[in-house]
């Protein structure tokens, strides 16, 4: 019998790597440092509006999983930062959602629909809310 | 009193539906020295910041403003190429695309030559401050030595919002333990209540579609503050004093238990504390109406 | 003077080459061509804004717009019309408005979308500064959006490039229209003319002249009083 030892490397294969790849590339974040501690979803103050926690979003994305575009976790993150703050290994998962974001909003898809705010609304809103509000749900 | 002409950016909000942090602001530097310069021909900063790395359209609004400030500043009509913003989103939006400028030159390149009708080119050195880091700078016993009318006994609970502090190397203060809020109160008087969640969200911009949310997150961060002994609230930013603040009304319809708490302007505060009149603290443009609590506290 | 003495150039229409004397207009030099305006053409004196055109030159990837009956053609010009842009024109009335930003807003939500990319600016035949016509709007400046615009001629062009797909000269028009009923507010002395017009202060003079034959009226016009 061989006295040599055989190696086996494992490498952690994405189901679509090109999706993964456009993630990284448009969030500037390396992804593949979580370690899935959970600290972003806890300082997270929308997630009980989510259908999926960030932490769980970005192992999505890990994965290759192109479901993270489908999820309704991506529109309701408010930029705040706070995962970005939290995250021990410098992820800026907002970053990340962004990405996601842009990946849908690029494909001419509008998430809020400027014709159903009514005029009460639009004069009773602050304007930043509807510049900020527009700035990052349509295309 | 020697005066400093200091560029100042207002920002949409703070012209129309904020008007109260536009008064009391330009009011409390006055007294403070400071001579808020209105940038001429300023245009909307487009907030929220651009966040994907290719994003180069989102980022010529914020950088054609720094660049009317090098204009402001070599026409003379202010000292410094320094902007000083007052609406947080404003701030963050601004002083994240100026990063973005002097750290990616491919993005810069890209910027310039879209602003090539412009007289001058954006050198990249524009500094963007906070009021708030005006005031640290100068110190806080400057702001002291203005205050005729100290807060005494008015229990105040600093909101600092996200943008004010977040991400990290934006903020004006440690994002873990902001001191800055804290010890503008104590300056001015007043009665400072420390509470957990004077840094959550208020949901932002989601109070254009989801007010259900909004007043969700209203009612815990108002809960708390009001549970760790506070009786007013003071703020940087006109997108939590509408959602802390008018929003209450629908607050209460989703929590009827809720009491409602007066939100304000921290320069409304100033502006108070300096001795100025009615039409410079602009409390009157609040919602809710916070005077009934400072009659009550035999301080206006 | 022979056509070999004419200079020529070449221009393209819509992606068809065509000869044309170098001292003809975009417009008159479409229909020396052979093209028909059935759209596209108005006052011909560069003021209605009917002959919105975009042309791009040879060698250039500049895309530039002009007025096709102002424009005078160039060498190696490549030619499009643009006789109507869609825009929706609110339907409002002046006196329920308020003159501040809000209404801008109410009216128009999309400006909140303006990026002050300056796209719009150089895309006017006017060369009004249409960014900054939008700006001042949302500022809530109406007095600087409506003087700003005042040269407008409603072409279209800004509204076609604009990316975040706002109607600017919809923004001039709702400025200048709620400057001259609430900033400048009544006209007195228009107010007075009309005053005196119905108290019958130039009846006699119209009476007068009501009277009179076609050659003494034709004479009378001919020499009237005339401004230089």
């Amino acid at each position: 019998m061989s006295s040599e030892k055989q190696e086996l490397v494992l490498h952690p294969s994405p189901l679509n790597q090109v999706f993964k790849d456009r993630v990284k590339e448009l969030s500037g974040e390396k992804v593949e440092l979580c370690f899935q501690c959970g600290a972003c979803s806890s300082g997270c103050p929308m997630t009980q509006e989510m259908d999926y926690l960030p932490s769980k979003v970005i192992r999505m994305v890990q994965l290759g999983l192109e479901e993270a575009l489908d999820s309704k976790t991506i529109w309701v993150c408010t930029t705040c930062f706070n995962c970005e703050v939290r995250c021990p290994r410098g992820i800026d998962v907002a970053n990340v959602m962004e990405a996601l974001r842009q990946l849908v909003l690029r494909k001419k898809y509008d998430r809020v629909n400027l014709d159903l705010l009514s005029d009460e609304q639009l004069r009773e809103l602050p304007q930043v809310a509807i510049i900020s509000c527009l700035r990052k749900l349509t295309a | 009193m020697l005066m400093m002409n200091v560029a100042y950016y207002p920002g949409c909000t703070l012209k129309t539906t904020a008007k109260e942090f536009d008064i009391s602001t330009k009011a409390s530097a006055k007294a403070l020295g400071i001579n808020l310069v209105e940038l001429p021909r300023w245009n909307c900063c487009g907030t929220v910041h651009a966040l994907a790395k290719d994003d180069v359209m989102h980022h010529l609004a914020p950088l054609r403003n720094l660049l009317r400030v090098e204009e402001a500043q070599q026409s003379g009509i202010v000292d410094d190429k320094k902007v000083v913003a007052l609406c947080a989103m404003c701030y963050n939006t601004l002083k994240r695309s100026n990063q973005a400028y002097n750290a990616d030159s491919d993005m810069a390149g890209k910027v310039r030559e879209s602003m090539n009708n412009e007289a001058i080119v954006y050198s990249g050195q524009v500094e963007v401050e906070h009021l708030l880091e005006t005031l640290r700078t100068q110190g806080w016993d400057k702001v002291q030595a203005h205050v005729t009318k100290p807060l005494k006994g008015l229990k105040v609970a600093p909101y600092y919002g996200c943008l004010l502090l977040r991400p990290r190397g934006v903020g004006v203060d440690n994002a873990d333990n902001p001191r800055i809020f804290e010890d503008l109160l104590k300056a001015i008087g007043a009665e400072v209540v420390d509470f957990g969640y004077k840094q959550k969200c208020c949901g932002s911009y989601n109070t254009v579609h989801m007010v259900d949310v909004v007043a969700d997150l209203s009612n815990r961060i108002l809960k708390q503050a009001q549970e760790a002994g506070a009786e007013m609230v003071v703020t940087a930013c006109p997108l939590c004093e509408y959602n802390l603040g008018n929003r209450q009304t629908e607050v209460v319809k989703k929590h009827p238990k809720f009491n409602g708490i007066p939100i304000v302007y921290f320069t409304q505060l100033m502006a108070l504390a300096f001795g100025l009149g009615e039409d410079e603290t602009a409390l009157g443009l609040n919602k809710p109406d916070p005077r009934p609590l400072l009659r009550e506290k035999g301080l206006i | 003077m022979t056509e070999n003495s004419k200079k020529m150039v070449t221009i393209y229409v819509m992606g068809k080459k065509h000869a044309v004397p170098a001292d003809l207009t975009i417009m008159k030099a479409m229909e020396y061509a052979g093209h028909q305006f059935k759209r596209g053409a108005g006052c011909r004196g560069g003021f209605c804004g009917a002959c919105a055109t975009i042309y791009r030159k040879k060698g250039s990837y500049k895309l530039l717009g002009a007025l096709a009956c102002q424009k005078m053609v160039e060498d190696d010009m490549y030619i499009a019309q643009i006789p109507f842009s869609p825009a929706e024109k609110k339907s409002y009335k002046i006196d329920d408005l308020k003159p501040d930003a809000s209404t801008f807003l109410e009216q128009y939500p999309e400006i909140a979308r303006c990026l002050a990319c300056n796209t719009c600016t150089k895309a006017c035949p006017q060369d009004l500064q249409v960014m900054d016509i939008v700006q001042a709007a949302l500022r809530g400046d109406i007095t600087t959006s409506a003087k700003l615009s005042f040269d407008c001629l409603s072409c279209g062009l800004c509204a076609v490039r604009c990316p975040a797909e706002i109607v600017p000269y919809n923004i001039g028009q709702l400025a200048r229209r709620m400057y001259s009923k609430y900033t400048v507010g009544p006209t007195e002395h228009v107010e007075q003319r009309v005053k005196e017009v119905k108290e019958g202060k130039f009846d006699e003079e119209l009476d007068k002249l009501k009277a009179l034959d076609k050659p003494t009226l034709k004479k009378l016009y001919d020499t009237r009083d005339m401004e230089a």
